[in-house]
């Protein structure tokens, strides 16, 4: 705990530090607000907006979380299709690199076009840019097992089920943690570019990536800071879920967890 | 117990692992395979397991298939192949688990294996806060839970320093002395051949075969003290040149 306090305390007297440059160099060079704004005027507008801010966050977050839940379940569903063979894998494989390389800012219209703009059709962008790295490290994890461990197992007549639940499963649990700290950061990701498309119902109030192209598009660069330090408090907060879940399940057995504790 | 008739075994290659393998191994004896790297030891014991099939010959263990006899059968592995996720008692119970043994019985028979291996202090700990010696003993302890009667074990100690290595010998002959389990144990170590066995088998290498047998006479039960009379020595010494025999054979 006392290294987690200071590790905190370090990264917030960096955060000091820049936010004291930030403001010399508005003073320094006379900066107009609407090009950069000062650190206290975002300040205020965190304040004054806090409603609408915290309506664009909740909005966003609730694309993105639900995103990644469909990716998990999703991602590993297919990870265990892809466990049963080779030859599966070897066919369907390269069309999840395709998920990972298609460029969704691309596409995103496509898909609003197909689903109508909404919540589900944001989701649904975040799904598919969070599904490859769930599908590839679930896949590796699931079957790079030991094979000492597979011939112990085969020496206790151990069934298909015990040996998918009591050793495939388990032993990809790690791996599938790798994928979802990946995937939660390319969910938030996901959910404000499919946001910039969607548009709202209601002018001025939308997800955080509506937001952000209205408050940009009013010049209202105080807000738009305060909109981007939220979508990174977002992304970071689900990325920091995801690590704490992985400490709390694997820190007594697996290395990369202990990693987490910071050195 | 086991007996092995004309048993060859190739992987594809154009030479094979073992050639010609026929091997009898009473109950109650402690065979020891012993040769250099490339001698199809291994693969030897592998094929009792059931782990691999002959491409020649058959095998039978108590009169069955080897993978019809597994439920007798017990495997220790060259390193001591446990559960990472999986606290000591659970992964000594593993066996009986996967066997459908039920939770109360399976705990109550850990915790006996692991009051004979000296562990019940780590019962709770993880496999990565135990060292190579302990994690080894929970390997034991796993392989004895399940009663079997025929012991397989693949160089169980080569990983070990020469003096724990002795230890476990001794440790091995006094857990023999009390469970009365048939052992066919692979090592190059002929210090551990000679302590451990009724009977030493030598292989030589390039195909694997049979080169001598031995049988090693010492009256048991055998302590530490043995290792410095003159009988064992001797012994040592013989093994020793038939084992280079089998490496220029």
């Amino acid at each position: 705990m006392k290294r987690w306090a200071a590790y905190i305390g370090n990264a917030a007297a960096v955060f000091a530090v820049l936010l004291i440059l930030w403001q010399a160099i508005i003073w320094i060079f006379h900066v107009a607000p609407y090009m950069l704004p000062a650190p206290s005027a975002v300040a205020a507008a965190l304040v004054t907006r806090r409603g609408l801010l915290l309506n664009a966050l909740s909005i966003t977050a609730e694309e993105a979380a639900g995103g990644l839940a469909a990716s998990i379940a999703v991602g590993i569903a297919v990870a265990l299709l892809f466990a049963q063979s080779r030859w599966l894998r070897r066919m369907l494989f390269p069309y999840t690199l395709l998920l990972q390389t298609v460029p969704i800012i691309a596409v995103a219209p496509l898909i609003l076009m197909w689903v109508g703009a909404g919540m589900p059709a944001v989701a649904l962008i975040a799904f598919i840019i969070s599904l490859a790295p769930i599908i590839a490290n679930t896949t590796q994890g699931l079957i790079s097992v030991d094979e000492n461990l597979v011939q112990l197992f085969l020496m206790h007549d151990a069934s298909p089920a015990q040996m998918l639940l009591k050793l495939r499963l388990p032993n990809a649990v790690p791996a599938l943690f790798v994928g979802i700290r990946i995937a939660s950061g390319l969910a938030v990701i996901g959910a404000i570019t499919g946001e910039l498309y969607t548009g709202s119902s209601r002018v001025g109030e939308g997800g955080l990536g509506y937001s952000i192209l209205y408050a940009s598009s009013q010049l209202q660069t105080a807000y738009l800071f305060a909109l981007v330090a939220a979508a990174t408090v977002l992304g970071f907060g689900f990325v920091f879920i995801v690590m704490f879940l992985e400490w709390h399940f694997l820190h007594r057995w697996h290395e990369s967890a202990r990693a987490l504790e910071v050195d | 117990m086991i007996q092995m008739t004309g048993v060859a075994k190739q992987f594809g290659g154009v030479r094979p692992v073992l050639e010609r393998v026929d091997l009898e191994i009473q109950k109650g004896e402690f065979v020891t395979l012993l040769g250099p790297s490339g001698c199809g030891k291994s693969t030897l014991l592998k094929l009792i397991a059931g782990l691999t099939a002959p491409s020649a010959g058959t095998i039978q263990v108590d009169g069955m298939t080897p993978g019809s006899a597994r439920e007798r059968v017990s495997f220790i592995f060259q390193d001591a192949t446990l559960l990472p996720w999986r606290n000591v008692v659970n992964n000594v119970s593993l066996g009986l688990e996967l066997e459908k043994v039920g939770h109360a019985r399976r705990n109550k028979r850990a915790d006996e294996l692991l009051e004979l291996v000296g562990l019940q202090h780590v019962s709770k700990a993880y496999p990565r806060e135990l060292s190579g010696g302990m994690k080894m003993r929970v390997s034991i302890a796993r392989a004895l839970a399940t009663n079997p009667r025929l012991l397989l074990m693949d160089e169980p100690f080569a990983a070990l320093d020469e003096l724990s290595r002795d230890r476990f010998n001794e440790e091995v002959l006094r857990l023999r002395e009390e469970q009365k389990w048939t052992a066919v144990f692979v090592t190059h170590s002929v210090a551990e051949a000679v302590f451990l066995s009724t009977r030493i088998v030598i292989l030589a290498p390039n195909p694997g075969r049979i080169h001598a047998m031995l049988p090693v006479d010492l009256p048991f039960p055998r302590t530490a003290a043995l290792r410095a009379t003159p009988e064992f020595d001797l012994l040592a010494a013989n093994v020793s040149r038939l084992l280079r025999g089998a490496i220029a054979a």
